[in-house]
């Protein structure tokens, strides 16, 4: 499988990563070898393995109780924002 | 439509009574949804902090919900809680093993960048709803029930140039319940979010307020020649109040009807609908569609759950509606129109339950359902505020029974008790509304109302309803106190009439 020019654009847009036109074919170049590297593993027969999403399977999922332990901390929360207006971040206008 | 793509079955035979009549004929409307449901928890999924709505801006917000580069999610156990108890009140199969996803999208009020979800393997299971729409029982298929997080808020109308942001409802855990596309009409769509909302409710596993946004709706609406293939659908996102999902079916379904039978094609696209103008509008087509790119987020363990926990949640589930309704039919001998609308609030459900106590059911219910009921709306008050407890009430229908006052009389006091309060028995005392039920009392009167009317008797030789005219005289004589039947029984006996 090999990636264009247009689905490196696509995936930039995605991601929100600015890139120049020069950089497309060299990304799409570099984007398409990794993903040849990744149909090679595609070889090895996977049939009835479960897909491993961690390497701690067994290992119970650590919980926390129902309690209200943070919060009220506005700003540290506001503190690397670009903008506030009392006690709200302030981004540019968006209206989907 | 978030969830991953399933086979679509068609559970429902096509009904006449809900198609919808076209120029070129006949339409059938199908109708599946997405409802997002607030978990009622004290703090939020993955964090520490208050889960509570409202709140000071950014207030109820940790550095984990603000997603400060080296937080790590910790899973609140209620919220694991929460969902497993709605999936057992959906009737629905427990995942012992789920895992949770990121589903990556851009968007000011979601710090991370993406949404810790479930996709491929969700907590909760295939399930079912019953909802009743004109007597008939139809079941509706729920997909599936997975948890994830809410979203912070964006504010768009406080500057011309900019949005405001707050976190305060970033990271509260929510319950999407996705259903199977088995309704037919906007009339099942209504009934099927009222009957999530009172399970949700019974379960105490969401509050169930719309206008706060607790419980919001997305819904997919196609159209089909009744019987025919699936058309292509569009999907209305969060519409939040029963009324609006009702009238945002009814607008979307003609539209496409409309674009359909003028020789143009639906195409698949997110719409919203406007409840002022009471229409919806194109939001996102296909084309622009988001890609999610879902993947396991690798912060969190999948989710194990211990077969034994989960049957000790089992345990302590509530009577659900359902089966309260059974049980009130069966046990008042209500009729199911009456035990589904006491069910449909488990406060109103206990309430008459308190007042059926030791008394007939279908007299109370018919106090409950018409005397009260009637009046909490003309009042604009929830059963939990109603002035007249359950105990009072039961106090009138007793002073009915034994004939101490008549049905009218009752009416009377209920009001003086709902206005004043009180004791029912000591105003019925103190005011003197009690009837007379002496007969030599009534008789003194009957004798009086028919030595004075010697024309009205003959009459009543050759006209025997002629009996109810002196009934209503005695009434009127007696202020109404009399015991209507045993006026009756004495006019009809002193006149001759049989």
């Amino acid at each position: 499988m090999s990636v264009d020019t247009e689905t490196v654009r696509r995936i930039a847009r995605l991601a929100r990563i600015r890139i120049s036109d020069e950089e497309l074919k060299p990304l799409a170049r570099e984007l398409s070898a990794i993903l040849q590297w990744v149909e090679q593993l595609n070889e090895v027969d996977t049939e009835n393995v479960p897909p491993m999403t961690s390497v701690e399977e067994d290992m119970p999922m650590k919980k926390r109780k129902d309690i209200v332990t943070d919060g009220d901390c506005v700003e540290d929360i506001l503190a690397n924002a670009p903008a506030r207006e009392g006690n709200f971040f302030v981004v540019p206008k968006v209206v989907e | 439509m978030d969830a991953p793509v399933t086979e679509i079955i068609d559970t429902r035979t096509p009904n006449e009574k809900n198609f919808i009549e076209g120029a070129t004929g006949p339409w059938e409307v199908i109708i599946g949804m997405e409802i997002h449901a607030q978990v009622l928890s004290k703090a939020k999924l993955f964090s520490g902090a208050s889960a509570e709505f409202g709140g000071e801006p950014n207030t109820h917000v940790s550095l984990v919900d603000a997603a400060m580069p080296g937080m790590l999610p910790v899973i609140n156990e209620f919220c694991v809680e929460q969902a497993v108890r709605t999936g057992l009140g959906l009737n629905a199969k427990i995942n012992l093993y789920s895992v949770f996803d990121r589903k990556n999208y851009f968007y000011p009020d979601l710090p991370q960048g993406y949404q810790i979800s479930q996709y491929k393997q969700p907590i909760v299971g295939e399930g079912t709803v019953y909802i009743e729409v004109d007597g008939e029982t139809i079941p509706v298929g729920i997909e599936r029930l997975h948890l994830e997080q809410d979203a912070g808020k964006s504010i768009h109308d406080q500057h011309p140039d900019y949005s405001y942001v707050d976190l305060n409802r970033a990271g509260v855990a929510l319950m999407e319940i996705v259903t199977k596309p088995d309704m037919r009409s906007a009339e099942e769509a209504k009934a099927f979010v009222s009957k999530l909302r009172t399970i949700l409710r019974y379960l105490g596993t969401c509050d169930g307020n719309m206008e706060q946004g607790s419980l919001r709706a997305d819904i997919n609406v196609s159209v089909r020649r009744p019987g025919g293939p699936f058309g292509t659908r569009c999907e209305i996102k969060n519409v939040n109040s029963i009324r609006f999902i009702g009238q945002a079916i009814e607008y979307e379904a003609q539209r496409q009807i409309d674009i359909l039978e003028s020789g143009g094609t639906v195409e698949q696209e997110t719409r919203l609908f406007d409840p002022k103008k009471g229409e919806t509008r194109s939001m996102r087509s296909k084309e622009e569609a988001h890609d999610y790119r879902y993947f396991p987020d690798p912060d969190l363990l999948p989710l194990k759950l211990d077969a034994e926990w989960v049957e000790q949640i089992r345990a302590t589930l509530p009577e659900l509606p359902d089966a309260k309704k059974a049980r009130f039919i069966e046990q008042y001998g209500l009729t199911p129109y009456d035990a589904s609308v006491l069910v449909a609030d488990k406060a109103a459900a206990d309430f008459f339950e308190e007042v059926a106590k030791g008394r007939d059911g279908k007299a109370a219910a018919n106090w409950v359902i018409n005397e009260l009921f009637g009046r909490l709306r003309k009042d604009g008050l929830s059963i939990e505020q109603s002035p007249v407890s359950a105990d009072q009430l039961g106090k009138i229908i007793d002073l009915v029974k034994k004939g101490d006052i008549s049905g009218r009389t009752a009416k009377e006091l209920f009001d003086i008790v709902w206005t004043e309060g009180g004791d029912p028995e000591k105003i019925v005392e103190e005011r003197g509304m009690k009837q007379v039920t002496d007969l030599s009392a009534i008789e003194k009167v009957v004798d009086e109302v028919i030595a004075a009317n010697p024309d009205k008797v003959e009459q009543a030789k050759k006209k025997p309803n002629v009996a109810g005219w002196f009934v209503g005289q005695v009434m009127k004589a007696t202020q109404g106190k009399a015991n209507p039947k045993a006026v009756n029984d004495l006019v009809r006996k002193k006149l001759g009439i049989s």
